[in-house]
């Protein structure tokens, strides 16, 4: 019993107590968190996830901004009913640069990790716009507005060059090309487009609705709705050479 | 955790108590029920085996795989391939009939209609609406109008390569601006427009204008009785059936900023099965041909 008489120096000393919670606490967390970091089998590398562009960035930017993961997952669960109705499950290495990521836990909508390609520009905008244009039963808000307010993209390099320090492979050249990189991505007719599809493989241009006045926060949430899950060809995807 | 030197009972309710004291008050040491108890014990059993029969520990040169060799993407696939283990059958019939063939089977058709309508909920109904009726832009395919025909074989083509999806095979072909590009003026634009309307709906005004700007300028898509070419997905100006509206200002937003709606191409993101499935069920939709 001598071992519950030292005991009683946690029970009687708050600050002694606290330490040794926290120290009992980081070694739980540790042994549990710690191996994730270096385990193979966990760190999955996936051919065709790269950053998003400029554009795209901006757009994720707005899409955090407004709340969307509230009522959108983007994470397709390796579930028969999930992978029939979303598509491929996702996988960890797709939202690997993303900070933060926006997996969800809320579907008052539907997922909306492969949602890219899947419907057009103008159903997406449309949609924006009026939700119960397009789906009567819809419960979800309009963001008619973004069509309205233009894109802020100021300190987009700023949010690159934050996204290169956690890790985002946002080189200096691609930081120095953002600004013209947005404006690229907004003329589809441009021979711009192909230098940026290089640098970012995959990107698709879209029309900018804009006009004179330049992008809008709407061009950047299409531009990043449409291209969330595309980045990863499954038909090259080897499940198995990582079967967890 | 009971100090036993300090064995002591309560007068009052027999418990032993704990041996700490505050101000004259022991506290009671209450054995926890046994039921409790033994389930706690059990889960921790349970615990035990699960660590041996599932996924557990990590481990510097990976982890504990378990004995069951349980993976959830093992488990994943297995569920599906059970899901088409049993629509193998059916879908098979699907792989191997033509859509015509498929068509005339009513077994057949019946699979490929519920199979279709399941398909269409997920990935067609947000433009095209749950019943197929469409909405402003999104053509109905219930109403026996096609922009790009309706037979099973041009249904078909339309959802594998869609309408302006970039697919080399898609659709073409754009309703011009005539307005933006400067082809016609304001006033031309409203003369065919109200030639436009008259086509639905008879006036006994004077229309004369616009059918010659029509026939110089919409005659060579929409044809001279303007009753449409699916060819170039000229729509039948002729009915009440419109994608974007009927009314003479719809009609001259349509000729001054051009139309062109966009139909992704499917034939990359759904199985040749899925697609003939589809296909009936949109042909039978209420305006198969």
């Amino acid at each position: 019993m001598s071992m519950w008489k030292h005991h009683a120096i946690f029970e009687k000393n708050s600050l002694v107590l606290l330490v040794g919670i926290l120290i009992v606490v980081a070694i739980g967390g540790l042994v549990e968190i710690g191996p994730l970091f270096y385990l193979k089998s966990t760190i999955e590398t996936v051919d065709g996830v790269r950053p998003y562009t400029p554009l795209e960035l901006a757009g994720r930017n707005i899409y955090v901004r407004e709340g969307c993961y509230l009522c959108h997952s983007q994470m397709i669960r390796s579930l028969r009913d999930e992978v029939e109705r979303y598509g491929h499950y996702s996988l960890a290495a797709e939202s690997k640069y993303d900070h933060p990521f926006q997996w969800g836990s809320k579907r008052t909508g539907p997922d909306l990790a492969r949602v890219g390609g899947k419907y057009s520009d103008d159903w997406q905008r449309g949609h924006l716009n009026d939700p119960r244009s397009v789906v009567p039963g819809s419960v979800m808000p309009r963001y008619g507005f973004l069509a309205e307010t233009p894109l802020d993209f100021a300190h987009i390099q700023e949010d690159m060059q934050i996204l290169a320090l956690e890790g985002v492979p946002y080189t200096p050249d691609l930081i120095a090309k953002a600004k013209a990189d947005v404006k690229a991505q907004l003329s589809p007719d441009d021979p711009s487009v192909a230098d940026l599809v290089k640098r970012y493989p995959k990107a698709v241009a879209h029309a900018s609705l804009g006009g004179e006045a330049g992008p809008t926060e709407q061009d950047a949430l299409v531009a990043y709705l449409q291209m969330l899950g595309t980045t990863v060809d499954f038909k090259l995807f080897d499940a198995k050479a990582n079967w967890r | 955790m009971v100090d036993n030197t300090h064995q002591d009972i309560d007068a009052a309710t027999g418990t032993a108590t704990t041996g700490h004291e505050w101000d004259g008050i022991k506290e009671l040491n209450t054995p926890l029920p046994k039921w409790w108890l033994y389930i706690l014990y059990a889960t921790m059993v349970w615990a035990v085996g699960y660590w041996f029969l599932y996924p557990a520990i990590p481990l510097p040169g990976g982890h504990t795989a378990g004995l069951l060799g349980w993976t959830s993407r093992g488990a994943v696939t297995a569920d599906l391939q059970d899901l088409q283990a049993q629509r193998a059958a059916m879908v098979g019939q699907l792989n191997k009939s033509t859509l015509q063939q498929i068509a005339a089977d009513p077994k057949l058709a019946e699979f490929a209609r519920a199979y279709g309508r399941s398909s269409f909920g997920v990935n067609c109904a947000p433009c095209h609406g749950s019943n197929g009726q469409g909405s402003v832009g999104y053509p109905n395919l219930t109403a026996d109008r096609w922009l790009w025909g309706g037979k099973l074989d041009q249904i078909s083509q339309t959802i594998t390569h869609g309408a302006r999806s970039g697919d080399a095979d898609g659709h073409e072909g754009n309703m011009p601006a005539f307005g933006k590009d400067g082809i016609l003026t304001k006033d031309q634009i409203g003369q065919v427009a109200a030639y436009v309307v008259s086509l639905s709906t008879p006036t006994t005004a004077d229309v004369s204008a616009g059918k010659k700007v029509f026939a110089e300028n919409c005659a060579p898509c929409h044809g001279d009785n303007a009753k449409g070419n699916s060819d170039v997905g000229a729509p039948n100006l002729t009915t009440k059936i419109w994608l974007y509206g009927g009314d003479k200002a719809t009609i001259q937003e349509t000729l001054t900023n051009g139309r062109g709606g966009h139909m992704p191409a499917w034939g990359s993101k759904l199985d040749p099965a899925t697609i003939k499935a589809l296909t009936v069920y949109v042909h039978s939709l209420g305006g198969g041909q």
